[in-house]
């Protein structure tokens, strides 16, 4: 029987197609690396590197990855193949596209010659995670990919000009060939100047990067290498990792939130099919069978008896319960110049509203999945390895080699790309799952979270939020003052040595959860927006520090409250971001209503940044923006109405300019909100890949909109359960429900830095629905999500 | 044990099977070694192991083998390769409709037994085709997908 593709060759186990590619076109030397079966690439580049290679181990030959090193970067075969190695994954962000393109672009060489290799420890640089809008700025900055191609293409080019005896600016690279400019018959291509060795240069922080103008494959709208295999089903994701003798596991988790394991009866599997196996470690339960349909059943048969367990924060009751922690909060400013409480006195007209926002999950849309497997048990000659879609190879690498106990150096973690995770999901916890059970059962293990699994006892949720915002404006409809004190929860967050308890899992096997020690604020002594928990608007004073703000207020305080949680939290796409941004950009909105004002203008009227002013404009004139005052005159108050609203940020204060117009038609008798259209403009330097960019901007646009009207996690308190359990109880934006029009618009100087994409327009998608909801209605929707119920009740307000 | 017959991708398969409960997909996948047919929720909520049965879509996770024997089973795979797409692959392809790309077996394999069915769908119809039953993407790609499937209703890819 064939139903693979007979012209696509199996990949060994584990092995990413990429990699298998480049082992493919590799000349002798690449063939080098290949020492052992089962493992894929060694570092080249470390071979012969003595003192560096102290973490050998029988799993890691290569040691370590010297990111300072252009051979823990780059390779050129003798073959004219260019391998790139980066720290930065594929998610369906897009993001090893434009890494492609970086490559070819720096190096002058045909992308059909390039192959790249992401996050594999002890093969890849160490960069930490893919996150946070991070992955431009890191491989276009300092001490990343770029620098290293530049420092490679300066050297090679020193090596034509020995070698065609003519100075480097006499010479031009086409398709990896070097030139001499006056007489074209005279060249040498990188392969014969390399001659399949190594570089053996320190990165050139000095190095020239291509001209930004002079660009013939950046700024392309090249389409993603990835979707081919993706829309054909050849792709194979961490749920398609196969290894011989593979088992299957299942995790085997409390109902009861933050209950212990008081028994488990091993003989409630007696006789079943597949030979199942139980696993316990401290609180950690879990099955290994045969097949995953037998896992499936052990699972559900294993008798455990838990304990009770702490009753949990009344769900309705969430946003009081949250504003009663004071004595648990740790505290910080972001903003204070000391003269709110006298500038609030002195304002003509005061503002204040509330703003809620619930806890959500990111709700991969594939269960987590991972596959390990661990020899030797535990101890010094104990070895690991893990395939996960893990947004930090080495951080995982280092915080499961605390929980299996063993040595960092035996533990290899291997991306393979899983469903797009938005986040710290379940990806981090059900490797550890996966490694306890092979450990254990000393076979490899493949385990894939059910769906309960994922959303109650899997992933680390975005924390919930209560932003109370103040505002006092003078006689000319001028803001004089801004206030806000914000609330959020935390408890875990992302993988790592120190802290292996910050994802489910790690908590489960004994190691514990950090929560925030309380702590009362200090004066702020530098301005970080990175929370963006002050808004547009405000100078940004802190001290006597100049003010870094993007507006004009200067009386300004933002105190934030971070309190342990009862659930763990982590990055969410836009983490916390997302929540003040709603609260700020709708409060804005609130105040222009007060004095009668234009919601873009009024914003106009308080900004000095002339990069976000330029953002703003641009999405008001794509969507034809009506100037006037909310709420729309006329609108009628039942019935179906529409309405517009606008949102504008400066990600992170200092990560990529956006602003979104949304258009939406309200049913006010049903509480129905449908939103029509959705233009976004964005300014993240200059577009690697200008469809690229549009397609995360289409994608953030509607999720920003789903997780608006639609995604809440709820538990039953009395019980001690979250119930949002499936797609029925969790309810999400589907298929079916209108999808709105959407426009986007993009800017970016030329020669203006990097800045990250992925993160801008969902954090503006709640407030701009907001907004436009409330110019159709005169209904002020703030508390997220705005679901009929919430509308009605806002309407009764 | 017992062994079932059917049809993958245009080649007859014999799985041999100790429960006759167990959902197509753990075989398509493990047996098979398919990655077209993915596990998403395992309640039949979300759509990613949707597969064609007699040109028909179903949710491989909840529809046991013995209600799949004796019947041809089509998997994304099955439709075209990368160096061959089916036109519907090849309009996905061309609106780079996708994100993850994980959930594309649902839309994709409804949208095409919708669209092949009535050739004349509009927009509106083939969203409400999808809408007939619960289909997921959590990426969000939905205004690129529904293009794609437009083109690929309009003959426009």
């Amino acid at each position: 029987m064939k139903l693979r593709n007979s012209a696509r060759p199996i990949q060994p186990a584990g092995m990413t197609p990429d990699a298998y590619v480049a082992l493919g076109k590799a000349g002798p030397s690449r063939r080098d690396f290949l020492r052992t079966a089962g493992v894929m690439i060694v570092g080249f580049s470390m071979a012969g590197k003595a003192g560096k290679l102290a973490a050998q181990s029988p799993i890691n030959p290569s040691g370590l990855v010297d990111a300072t090193l252009v051979d823990s970067w780059l390779a050129i075969g003798a073959d004219e193949s260019i391998t790139a190695y980066s720290g930065k994954c594929e998610f369906g962000q897009g993001f090893s596209t434009v890494q492609y393109q970086l490559i070819a672009e720096e190096l002058n060489v045909p992308l059909s010659r390039v192959t790249l290799i992401f996050c594999d420890t002890g093969y890849t640089p160490d960069q930490g995670v893919t996150s946070g809008s991070q992955s431009h700025i890191a491989e276009f900055g300092p001490g990343g990919l770029r620098e290293a191609l530049d420092t490679a293409r300066d050297a090679l080019l020193q090596l034509a000009s020995q070698q065609l005896d003519t100075p480097v600016d006499q010479l031009s690279v086409t398709d990896g060939v070097v030139f001499m400019k006056s007489d074209p018959t005279q060249f040498v291509s990188y392969g014969q100047l390399v001659k399949g060795q190594r570089f053996n240069l320190t990165l050139n922080d000095a190095a020239i990067p291509k001209d930004p103008s002079q660009y013939t494959i950046l700024g392309t709208s090249l389409p993603r290498v990835d979707i081919p295999q993706k829309a054909t089903g050849q792709f194979q994701y961490v749920q398609n990792v196969r290894l011989k003798g593979m088992l299957h596991g299942k995790v085997v988790r409390s109902p009861i939130w933050g209950a212990h394991v008081v028994s488990v009866d091993k003989s409630s599997l007696a006789g079943m099919p597949g030979n199942p196996q139980v696993v316990v470690k401290n609180d950690f339960v879990g099955v290994v069978a045969d097949t995953e349909w037998h896992a499936i059943q052990a699972a559900a048969a294993l008798n455990v008896t838990w304990s009770s367990a702490d009753p949990l924060p009344s769900f309705s009751g969430l946003y009081d319960y949250i504003q009663q922690q004071q004595a648990a909060s740790s505290d910080s400013y972001t903003v204070n110049s000391g003269d709110t409480d006298q500038m609030l006195k002195q304002a003509a007209q005061v503002v204040s509203a509330q703003y809620l926002h619930p806890y959500q999950m990111h709700g991969a849309i594939a269960s987590s999945c991972a596959v390990a497997d661990v020899r030797g048990g535990t101890g010094p000659n104990a070895t690991a390895k893990i395939w996960s879609a893990t947004q930090g190879v080495y951080p995982q690498r280092d915080s499961v080699a605390v929980v299996l106990g063993i040595p960092n150096s035996n533990v290899r973690v291997t991306f393979v790309e899983g469903s797009g995770c938005y986040g710290c999901n379940g990806n981090d916890t059900v490797s550890f799952d996966a490694a306890l059970l092979s450990q254990a059962v000393g076979k490899p293990v493949r385990v894939q979270f059910s769906r309960r699994d994922e959303n109650t006892a899997g992933e680390n949720y975005g924390p919930a939020h209560v932003n109370n915002l103040s505002a006092g404006v003078d006689k000319n409809g001028q803001i004089i003052v801004w206030t806000s004190e914000a609330w959020t929860l935390s408890k875990g967050g992302r993988p790592s040595a120190t802290a292996p308890g910050n994802v489910i899992t790690g908590a489960l096997a004994g190691f514990p959860a950090p929560v925030p020690t309380p702590s009362a604020a200090t004066p702020p002594r530098t301005f970080s927006n990175n929370s963006n928990t002050a808004c547009n608007y405000v100078t940004g004073v802190v001290g006597n520090n100049p003010a870094g703000g993007t507006g004009t207020i200067a009386s300004q305080q933002v105190l934030v409250h971070t309190i342990p949680s009862p659930y763990f939290t982590g990055p969410l796409r836009s983490p916390e971001r997302l929540q003040n941004t709603f609260a700020n950009e709708s409060f804005m909105d609130e105040v222009a209503v007060a004095v009668k004002a234009d919601p873009v203008q009024f914003r106009l009227k308080h900004l000095s940044d002339q990069r976000l002013i330029a953002v703003l404009n641009a999405a008001a004139k794509a969507a034809n923006w009506d100037t006037r005052p909310s709420p729309k005159p006329g609108n009628a108050k039942t019935g179906v109405v529409t309405g517009r609203g606008v949102s504008c940020v400066l990600y992170e204060g200092s990560n990529g300019y956006c602003a979104l117009v949304a258009e939406v038609s309200v049913d006010q008798d049903a509480g129905t909100i449908t939103v029509t259209k959705l233009t976004a403009s964005q300014d993240s330097g200059p577009p690697s890949n200008p469809d690229g960019l549009r397609n995360q901007m289409e994608g953030g646009a509607m999720q920003g909109m789903g997780r608006a009207l639609f995604e809440e996690v709820k538990w039953n308190d009395r019980a001690g359960i979250i119930t949002s359990t499936d797609w029925v109880s969790y309810p999400v934006y589907q298929w079916g429900m209108p999808v709105p029009q959407i426009q986007t618009v993009l800017l970016g100087p030329l020669n203006a830095p990097k800045r990250g994409a992925g993160e801008c327009t969902i954090t503006l998608v709640g407030s701009a629905i907001a907004n436009a909801v409330f110019d159709a209605t005169g209904v002020r929707m703030r508390r997220i999500p705005f679901t009929p119920a919430n509308f009605q009740a806002a309407q009764g307000s | 044990m017992a062994a079932y017959s059917l049809t993958v991708n245009g080649n007859s398969v014999s799985l041999n099977v100790d429960d006759p409960n167990t959902p197509l997909l753990y075989l398509l996948q493990e047996n098979l070694q398919l990655n077209g047919p993915k596990f998403g929720c395992g309640l039949g909520q979300c759509g990613c192991c949707t597969v064609l049965l007699d040109g028909q879509p179903i949710r491989s996770c909840i529809t046991a083998i013995s209600d799949s024997a004796g019947h041809e089973i089509t998997t994304i795979e099955g439709l075209g390769t990368v160096d061959n797409p089916h036109p519907i692959q090849q309009a996905f392809i061309n609106q780079q409709a996708m994100h993850c790309g994980y959930c594309l077996s649902g839309p994709m394999l409804y949208g095409k037994a919708f669209i092949d069915q009535n050739p004349n769908a509009t927009r509106d119809q083939i969203l409400a085709a999808l809408g007939a039953t619960q289909l997921l993407c959590r990426c969000h790609s939905h205004s690129r997908m529904l293009q794609a499937l437009v083109n690929y209703a309009q003959g426009t890819i």
